[in-house]
């Protein structure tokens, strides 16, 4: 009896410590989260000003550039998955994984090779024990991903799209290099606190998004600085429209890479904080049970105590009573 | 007198919004002043560039702006930079030794863009290396 009420208490003494790592867990992701979203939204005037510069670019120029350019025949399809470095995190990496499973497939279907660039060591090692092969690998920055991050990220894609561009039947082209057809990104998209979702989107051939439903016109308008409302502004271009539209968007390919990876901080933050709340809940409610088994045990080892120096002072009196 | 509207935006923050009197920047085409009702434009800043914003309080506004796009409009000027500082917040001793490490790399283009990017700032702050 003694035995087990001393292996209780070990317990409860562990569960405790871990309880304590759990919490603190949770209050780290819970200030990451913020400052994650706060990353979000600073990163917001970029995206929208860069869309609507394109969105200028693409009224005025004549939109001919193999990143808005759908290839016939697209044989091999790069896919960007964004997962976290480490674990702890819930279910966050097991869904982004499962998304990516299923647009592999579908490109199996239709008949595209998928290519695939990971971010994350959870990610990483997922593929690496499946054997399955990568074509690169981007570790170290989950939580908090620099633009230079996407940077590097986004000059790897970039570069295979462009092999990509003079692949022939036999394999790889002109530029000796075996490229991708279509870029494709995997992350985690935030929606609340409370829901984050895996989306896949395609990248490249691109359509320009808008990042957030805004009236230029109309702000062209309230400034009052505009002459003919409804024309069309005519810009003058320096280099030429098509050295801009180069320039603009690979750029803009980085912009929504880093805005993916910045989501997804945010999301695994979020996500790390759900897991650990409800890692210390339970380990809370581990110790209280086994406190209850501890107090019972003590209980009983007690009342045996009692009995067993009743039941000697009975046999001694008994015993002094025969005398 | 009719005045700028400048918005200032690095990916990672907004830098700089106000209004201002006068814009100076260069272009891969060449050195640009934007006054106020300015014909639409947009414009690649030249690398490692250097932007003026004069403000209607009549200061310069100094800032180095790497890999960059300048955006006017009747509304407004935007100048998109991936990375953006203004010339007092400059570390001027980091960026001297920014410059030297990336001399140090010889010709690889990492390092020959390292080393545009320290020039610009060390020539934002006001010291020609």
């Amino acid at each position: 009896m003694a035995g087990s009420l001393r292996a209780l208490r070990r317990r409860i003494r562990s569960t405790q410590s871990t309880k304590k790592i759990f919490s603190a867990q949770e209050l780290i992701a819970g200030a990451r989260i913020v400052r994650a979203q706060a990353r979000v939204e600073a990163s917001k005037p970029y995206a929208r000003e860069i869309t609507r510069v394109l969105s200028a670019l693409a009224s005025s120029a004549s939109l001919e550039h193999p990143l808005l350019t759908e290839r016939q025949d697209a044989r091999r399809a790069a896919v960007l998955v964004i997962t976290s470095d480490r674990g702890f995190a819930g279910s966050y990496n097991v869904n982004v994984l499962r998304r990516t499973e299923e647009l592999l497939s579908l490109l199996r279907q239709e008949g595209k090779e998928p290519v695939l660039y990971v971010v994350g060591r959870k990610g990483e090692t997922y593929y690496s024990f499946r054997d399955r092969p990568m074509a690169e690998t981007f570790t170290g920055f989950s939580e908090q991903p620099g633009y230079a991050d996407a940077q590097a990220v986004g000059s790897a894609l970039i570069d295979a799209f462009a092999a990509g561009q003079d692949d022939g039947d036999g394999g790889a082209g002109e530029g000796g290099v075996l490229g991708v057809d279509e870029l494709h990104i995997v992350y985690t998209e935030f929606r609340s606190l409370l829901a984050q979702v895996p989306v896949a989107k395609r990248m490249a051939p691109l359509e320009i998004e808008e990042v957030e439903e805004f009236d230029y016109e109309r702000e062209d308008r309230e400034a009052g600085r505009t002459g003919d409302s409804g024309v069309p502004t005519s810009y003058e271009f320096e280099p030429s429209a098509e050295a801009l539209l180069d320039a603009l968007l690979p750029k803009y390919v980085t912009t929504r890479i880093y805005a993916a990876m910045l989501e997804a901080a945010a999301s695994e933050s979020a996500s790390r904080r759900r897991a650990m709340k409800s890692a210390s809940d339970n380990a809370e409610e581990l110790a209280k049970n086994l406190s209850r088994q501890a107090n019972q045990a003590r209980q009983a080892e007690i009342t045996q105590e009692i009995s067993e120096i009743v039941g000697g002072a009975d046999a001694l009196v008994s015993a002094g009573a025969d005398d | 007198m009719a005045t700028l509207q400048v918005e200032l935006v690095a990916v990672e923050r907004t830098i700089w919004s106000g209004e201002a009197n006068l814009v100076i920047a260069r272009t891969t085409e060449g050195e640009i002043g934007v006054l106020p009702n300015h014909a639409p434009l947009l414009g690649e800043l030249a690398p490692g560039g250097v932007v003026t914003i004069r403000t209607v309080e009549g200061e310069d506004l100094v800032v180095a702006a790497h890999g960059g796009f300048l955006s006017v409009t009747p509304a407004k000027v935007s100048i998109l930079a991936e990375t953006a500082e203004i010339s007092s917040e400059i570390d001027v001793e980091r960026a001297r030794e920014a410059l030297r490490r990336a001399e140090e790399g010889g010709d690889d283009p990492e390092a020959l863009a390292a080393a545009r990017r320290a020039q610009s700032r060390l020539q934002a702050a006001g010291q020609s290396s």
